[in-house]
């Protein structure tokens, strides 16, 4: 039985790798975001994303098998390398990607001239937040879905979902972004390789681990301690903000989060009554293991609300960052 | 955003990847198997059979090497610290080699991933998010990280995991692997 | 606009960015009077671009201090906020954005719907990154364009050219501590153990924001409400002639709590070659507030980082 006033959503699934996103498909994700190797998008990292032919192979795969692809090219091109990006455009259409999700103004208006017919996403990194800035990238670019930053209550997405005119996207598992997307320059502030331009967060190349002599691991980015960790505490990536730093009123403190991951398993019928089109599980950047278990987790809870009955919710802790998880900003604003 | 490497996983995937040698902990007749079974081969005797390996890995899967890009350029130290010996991976595009070293010789290398062996074939396993071993610190990684990171998306990318690919084309090695690899996975299923 | 003239008479325009920081009212009311009477700047940005529960500070006083401002020989332009999201962000960007007869900064995409195609300029928060992304917003009838701090000399290059083809004026960032991100959350009152709805305006405390430091001590980066910003201040007295030869028509002097008079005059001085930047620098340093300087982003290197010596100890 299906409760009547709920979207079947699509399940929207991260892949890093064609071996992934096979996997994602397998475990019953309805469409795979991947990317092009290279700047072009937001998750460069070293042995990660796909080649064009990779792409095409992978588009095929999905689509036998009845799933989407979306090619992410969100990062932004700085002036005078515009040509990367626009190649990536041609590439994910040329390989029949069903939507390309863009962020940079230039490169949505270059692939809503050139390819009338291809279906455009505005990405999270776009930073579209409320329905005025929604509505401007629909009425410039025509663009059919957006990508809700990890920002706004659930009640937010409901408003927000009767005055604007397409389809919306929203995070569901995964890392949890402190900083407003596509509009954060910590990456090259230290270490001189930017998210928005270079589609990298604190790269591996900069990071440093080292035990001191209490047998504590800290590490590091670029010059920068970003944690330490006591033997024995479980250890993060040194991202700038899931760092602990001090101030003159507190120190040693998480300054800008703890290292915690979204999970929204919990809210998933208040997001399907939201308006919520799709669903969107985070992390290009993690393992095929990941994948699978978070892909089939969601899949069996989406439809377990859909047939109207109560999912057993599958501990997906072990796979969240910290082995925390939060709702984020989707419960209440108290978050802020 | 982050790259790969985060905490994911139980902390303890089993008890043994988290025990330096030496400590009592339960995996620990597992992790002393590969040291028990190689201390008295000399590593002459090892050298083509690693050699063999990754031959064989690089023939069978040279997209493996390519998608190192860049990276694949950079010397890794493999250190099982429950092994009498170290590796060193050259996971060079067009001739990738896999040397053991004596722990006395000062290897010149851009990266080192230390493990017990168990740890360092759960990472080749592909079985669990392998994110988990970096932060439950069972896995340590100095040195160009970057050059790990390719690495670990590499092998994830590989649709046989190459704990099994190394497993069925090992040689000698081959039996030991198996075994190991079998304890493993027995030791995984009964402790999710 | 007043900086477009600047380009016809060859003469580079200095600006006063908005006021980053939380300051009293009258502490801001007294600043602008004396920039109004004193300073060698040709336009001064106003408004409330990082949180909108400070916006009402900011109101009281915005009638008098933009009537002193053109008194003085200004332009007042009027910047809208970098994030909106909630009903208050919006009625607050709709305020400034949409009030028709005043001449606005756009720093998010709401504000170029508010905007609905009149004359307007881009802020440092719209992401304008290349030369394809300028040519829209030209189109869509931007006029002035102050570019991200975060890029590199070589787009900075590429872009001084497309402008000039789209008959649009560029203006960098030369002074003051640099925006690097925007948050939904404020890391001010976090600082403080409260939320953003309990924040008893905590961020009055830090005229240029509160300083984060790093485990081991090392001065790190700066917090500002919502806003993480630069430990070090922005410090582009060497390169004002490159960015001349580029193209670049204004430059921006982000408001701190040292003496903001001196400031302009010192990048007044340099720009108008009546002091080397060297000298500049130098007293620069002395008119605070006591922070080393950084020029990495323009030099394509961390943006933490500064290319003269003697490297300033963080």
């Amino acid at each position: 039985m299906t409760t009547p006033d709920m979207h079947r959503p699509e399940l929207v699934c991260p892949a890093g790798t064609p071996s992934a996103l096979r996997t994602a498909v397998d475990a019953g994700a309805d469409a795979v975001y991947c990317g092009l190797q290279g700047p072009t998008n937001a998750r460069n990292f070293p042995g990660l994303n796909f080649t064009a032919q990779e792409l095409r192979q992978a588009v095929a795969y999905a689509h036998g098998r009845g799933a989407k692809v979306l090619l992410a090219v969100n990062s932004f091109p700085p002036a005078g390398r515009t040509a990367e990006w626009k190649e990536a455009v041609d590439i994910g259409v040329a390989a029949g990607a069903d939507a390309i999700i863009v962020a940079d103004i230039g490169v949505a208006q270059y692939a809503a001239r050139t390819h009338p017919g291809q279906r455009l996403h505005l990405s999270v990194q776009a930073g579209a937040s409320s329905p005025e800035a929604i509505r401007f990238y629909c009425r410039a670019f025509d663009i059919k879905r957006v990508v809700l930053p990890r920002i706004l209550t659930v009640k937010e997405i409901s408003d927000l979902h009767s005055r604007i005119p397409c389809e919306i996207e929203a995070f569901i598992f995964g890392n949890i972004g402190m900083m407003a997307e596509g509009r954060c320059s910590l990456s090259s502030y230290v270490t001189g390789q930017s998210t928005n331009m270079d589609g990298v967060c604190s790269p591996a190349g900069d990071v440093h681990y080292s035990e001191d002599a209490d047998g504590a691991l800290v590490t590091k980015l670029g010059q920068f301690t970003i944690d330490r960790f006591a033997r024995g505490e479980s250890a993060g990536y040194p991202t700038v903000c899931k760092g602990r730093y001090c101030t003159k009123a507190k120190s040693g403190y998480y300054a800008f989060e703890e290292p915690v991951s979204l999970n929204l398993t919990r809210l998933l019928p208040d997001l399907m009554r939201a308006g919520v089109t799709a669903l969107k599980i985070e992390g290009r950047q993690r393992s095929r293991a990941y994948v699978k278990a978070v892909v089939a987790a969601f899949r069996r809870a989406v439809d377990a609300y859909m047939a109207g009955r109560e999912p057993g919710l599958d501990n997906l802790l072990a796979l969240t960052e910290g082995h925390r998880e939060t709702q984020g900003a989707f419960r209440s604003k108290a978050w802020r | 955003m982050q790259p790969a490497f985060r905490h994911a996983g139980s902390a303890r995937p089993y008890p043994g990847a988290a025990t330096v040698p030496g400590s009592s902990q339960p995996g620990r007749r597992y992790q002393d198997l590969p040291r028990r079974a190689l201390e008295p081969v000399p590593l002459f005797l090892l050298r083509p059979l690693f050699a063999a390996i990754v031959a064989g890995v690089a023939g069978r899967h040279p997209e493996l090497f390519g998608r190192l890009g860049p990276e694949g350029g950079k010397r890794i130290l493999i250190d099982p610290v429950n092994l009498p010996f170290v590796l060193l991976l050259r996971p060079y595009r067009y001739r990738p080699s896999l040397t053991p070293h004596r722990r006395s010789e000062a290897v010149p290398h851009d990266a080192r991933i230390c493990g017990t062996f168990l740890t360092l074939l759960e990472l080749i396993d592909g079985q669990v998010d392998s994110d988990a071993l970096f932060f439950s610190r069972d896995l340590r990684v100095d040195g160009d990280t970057a050059a790990v990171v390719a690495l670990r998306n590499a092998l994830d990318d590989m649709e046989v995991p190459l704990a099994d690919d190394i497993a069925g084309h090992a040689g000698p090695l081959s039996r030991p692997m198996r075994a190991a690899l079998g304890r493993l996975r027995t030791f995984r299923s009964s402790h999710r | 606009m007043g900086t477009a003239d600047n380009v016809a008479d060859g003469r580079a325009g200095l600006t006063l960015g908005p006021l980053l920081f939380h300051w009293p009212a009258e502490t801001r009311r007294d600043f602008y009077f004396r920039i109004a009477d004193e300073a060698a700047v040709d336009t001064v940005y106003l408004g409330e671009v990082v949180c909108s529960k400070r916006a009402p500070y900011f109101e009281a006083h915005v009638a008098e201090v933009a009537d002193r401002l053109q008194a003085g020989g200004k332009r007042v332009v009027y910047s809208t906020l970098a994030e909106v999201m909630s009903r208050l962000d919006l009625q607050v960007a709709e305020s400034v954005a949409g009030a028709g007869e005043v001449f606005v900064e756009a720093n998010d995409a709401s504000a170029l719907w508010f905007l609905d195609g009149r004359p307007h300029a881009i802020g440092p928060f719209v992401n304008t990154y290349n030369e394809d992304t300028l040519a829209f917003l030209a189109g869509n009838n931007a006029t002035h364009v102050t570019l991200p701090p975060e890029l590199p000399k070589a787009s900075v290059a590429v872009l001084g050219q497309a402008a000039r083809d789209l008959g649009v004026t560029l203006e960098v960032q030369v002074y003051g501590r640099v925006p690097l991100a925007l948050s939904a959350r404020c890391y001010h009152a976090r600082a403080h153990g409260r939320i953003k709805d309990t924040c008893r305006f905590v961020c009055e405390e830090d005229p240029d924001g509160i300083d984060l430091k790093t485990l081991d001590g090392r001065s790190f980066l700066a917090v500002n409400g919502i806003q993480t910003l630069s430990h070090p201040c922005l410090n582009l007295l060497h390169e004002l002639d490159g960015l001349r030869g580029m193209g670049i028509a204004a430059f921006r002097l982000s408001p701190h709590s040292g003496d903001m008079v001196e400031v302009a005059r010192l990048f007044r001085a340099v720009l108008d070659g009546a002091m080397t930047p060297q000298e500049a620098t130098r007293r620069l340093a002395r008119t605070g507030p006591d922070l080393p300087f950084a020029d990495g982003f323009y030099h394509g290197a961390e943006g933490y980082s500064w290319s003269r010596e003697p490297e300033p100890a963080l």
